[in-house]
């Protein structure tokens, strides 16, 4: 359930003349501070002249303030979304993928190399997602109320929107269908989150990782036939499993809340 | 989207003190480093003294909530936060950390490292650029706020690191050997920054130098093997040790005294 400032407290809040204890008018501003609505609420019941006075002080501070130079902003976002050490991370794979899709081209097997590895591939990033080795500032992400399972999602769903076009092209150049690598991939990228609760999500894609290649990677290769795992009619129970997963996982996020020697 | 916040959130909290923990007992890793540990601190700076291994560096990994307690009662800003589905976000948003290790991204700037601590803290945007541009110029870095990281000397690191501990303007600060690294005239300029924060911030300054407590801290409190074995003021500290306990100064043979005690008490 989420609360609003009532219309009362509002305007006892913009009433100068009444003094609100100090507790109060703290809860007030802090939720001022994150709620556009309120703060609109507030703009239309203070005294006509108080709304004035506000816009021209605005005014004079926004003025006075030293412009931000915009090359400085320009990669918040992506420093928000990611970490340096996803980057080599990231280039290994697109090396690897680039690789087994020439090994494809150059000498076709079946089945082909590209469906086998590529539901694994983004797991080498994922596994840098939440791990002390891989994030220099690993404790103050940890201490943070943005780190636990939201750097961990956030940084996943960057390793996902890097590799995943790749994947996609990779996928069209060999003519694998999407929908025989997309969904695996998905649901493997949960199980590595919902199993990394448990052990860290550093184990978790390692311990992921090789139950691919024991369960569909090495049968293939020794029977060369496409696993029965991946075929096109499975397509319903890989997307009920990954959804299932993704549950699990975010009901285990408290787990990922604080270090322990797994992380 | 705005996010709206619950009636819990929305609630007043107040508290007497900053930090309450009761019997506490923290693991590191697979020992048990802090041993039943009581503490109420409440404003003020408070040095937090013990040689190695006493579990300073533990405990302040459990006030920051990175480590989660065995068992005992812990209290952070007036939340408990030992329990599962504690408003860890909360106490977070309103401490600032500086760890033992800091570690940082060596590409980001001094004001780019700041604003992304911001950032974690959950400061709304607007006010992220002027409390960086505050807490980058009160640790004396604001000439090189556009500097790398990778291009500062270990005692600039340091007082990066102090400034994105100070960012939020945290009602809880926990500084983790701050003074590491720092030469004669920054610990000095420290110091007076530590006394300012003090004034409206319970500040836990975790160091093995007596000399920085009593300088600078209204409290001190010495822990051993996990326990905290006396609490007082740099005066009383002062008071405790003999002409026998090594030291250079009153404070030093205190704590030097305390220490012994406590050793004879553990071996008993």
């Amino acid at each position: 359930m989420t609360t609003h400032i009532d219309d009362d407290m509002l305007a006892r809040y913009a009433g100068i003349s009444e003094s609100l204890p100090d507790a109060v008018v703290w809860s007030v501003e802090d939720h001022l501070d994150g709620c556009g609505g309120c703060r609109a609420r507030l703009g239309a019941v203070v005294a006509p002249g108080t709304a004035v006075l506000v816009a021209e002080v605005g005014g004079r501070v926004t003025g006075s303030l030293p412009a931000v130079a915009p090359s400085r902003r320009r990669f918040a976002v992506v420093r928000r979304w990611s970490t340096w050490s996803l980057l080599p991370r990231l280039t290994v794979s697109v090396g690897a993928l680039l690789a087994v899709l020439m090994l494809d081209v150059l000498n076709p097997y079946h089945p082909s190399p590209v469906l086998l590895i590529a539901p694994v591939v983004p797991l080498f990033g994922v596994a840098a997602a939440c791990s002390r080795r891989d994030d220099p500032a690993w404790e103050l992400v940890a201490a943070s109320p943005q780190g636990g399972v939201l750097m961990v999602l956030r940084r996943t769903v960057t390793v996902l929107a890097a590799l995943l076009p790749v994947l996609a092209l990779v996928g069209w150049v060999t003519a694998t269908p999407l929908v025989l690598w997309l969904l695996p991939c998905l649901t493997v990228t949960s199980a590595t989150i919902a199993v990394g609760s448990l052990l860290g999500v550093r184990r978790a894609a390692g311990v992921v990782t090789a139950a691919w290649v024991v369960v569909v990677t090495a049968p293939a290769v020794l029977t060369q036939q496409v696993p029965a795992v991946l075929g096109a009619d499975k397509a319903p129970a890989w997307a009920a499993t990954g959804l299932l997963l993704a549950v699990l996982a975010w009901k285990r996020a408290d787990a990922f809340q604080r270090l322990t020697s797994r992380n | 989207m705005v996010r709206s916040l619950s009636e819990t959130e929305l609630k007043p909290v107040t508290w007497e003190y900053a930090v309450q923990a009761k019997g506490l007992r923290v693991k590191a890793g697979r020992h048990l480093a802090v041993t039943g540990l009581d503490l109420s601190i409440g404003v003020g700076v408070h040095g937090l003294l013990g040689p190695n291994g006493a579990g300073k560096t533990t405990l302040m990994r459990a006030l920051a909530t990175v480590l989660s307690p065995e068992s005992g009662t812990l209290e952070l800003l007036g939340r408990p936060v030992q329990e599962r589905g504690a408003d860890l976000r909360g106490v977070r948003r309103g401490t600032g950390y500086l760890p033992q290790e800091f570690g940082y991204y060596p590409k980001f700037t001094v004001r780019e490292f700041v604003e992304y601590v911001a950032w974690l803290k959950e400061m709304p945007a607007l006010a992220v650029p002027v409390a960086a541009e505050r807490a980058i110029a009160r640790v004396g870095l604001a000439d090189r706020a556009d500097r790398k990281l990778k291009e500062l000397s270990g005692g600039m690191l340091r007082r990066a690191g102090v400034a994105q501990a100070i960012v939020n303007t945290p009602d809880l600060l926990l500084l983790d050997e701050p003074t590491v690294g720092l030469d004669p005239e920054q610990r000095l300029a420290f110091r007076e920054l530590l006394r300012d924060l003090g004034a409206d911030t319970c500040v836990l300054v975790s160091t093995h130098l007596v000399e920085d407590v009593v300088a600078s801290c209204t409290d001190v409190v010495v822990v051993h093997t996990g326990r905290v074995v006396w609490q007082g003021t740099p005066g009383q500290l002062a008071e405790r040790g003999g002409t026998g306990d090594p030291g250079d100064s009153a404070a030093e043979r205190g704590y030097s005294a305390l220490v012994r005690q406590a050793r004879r008490e553990a071996g008993a």
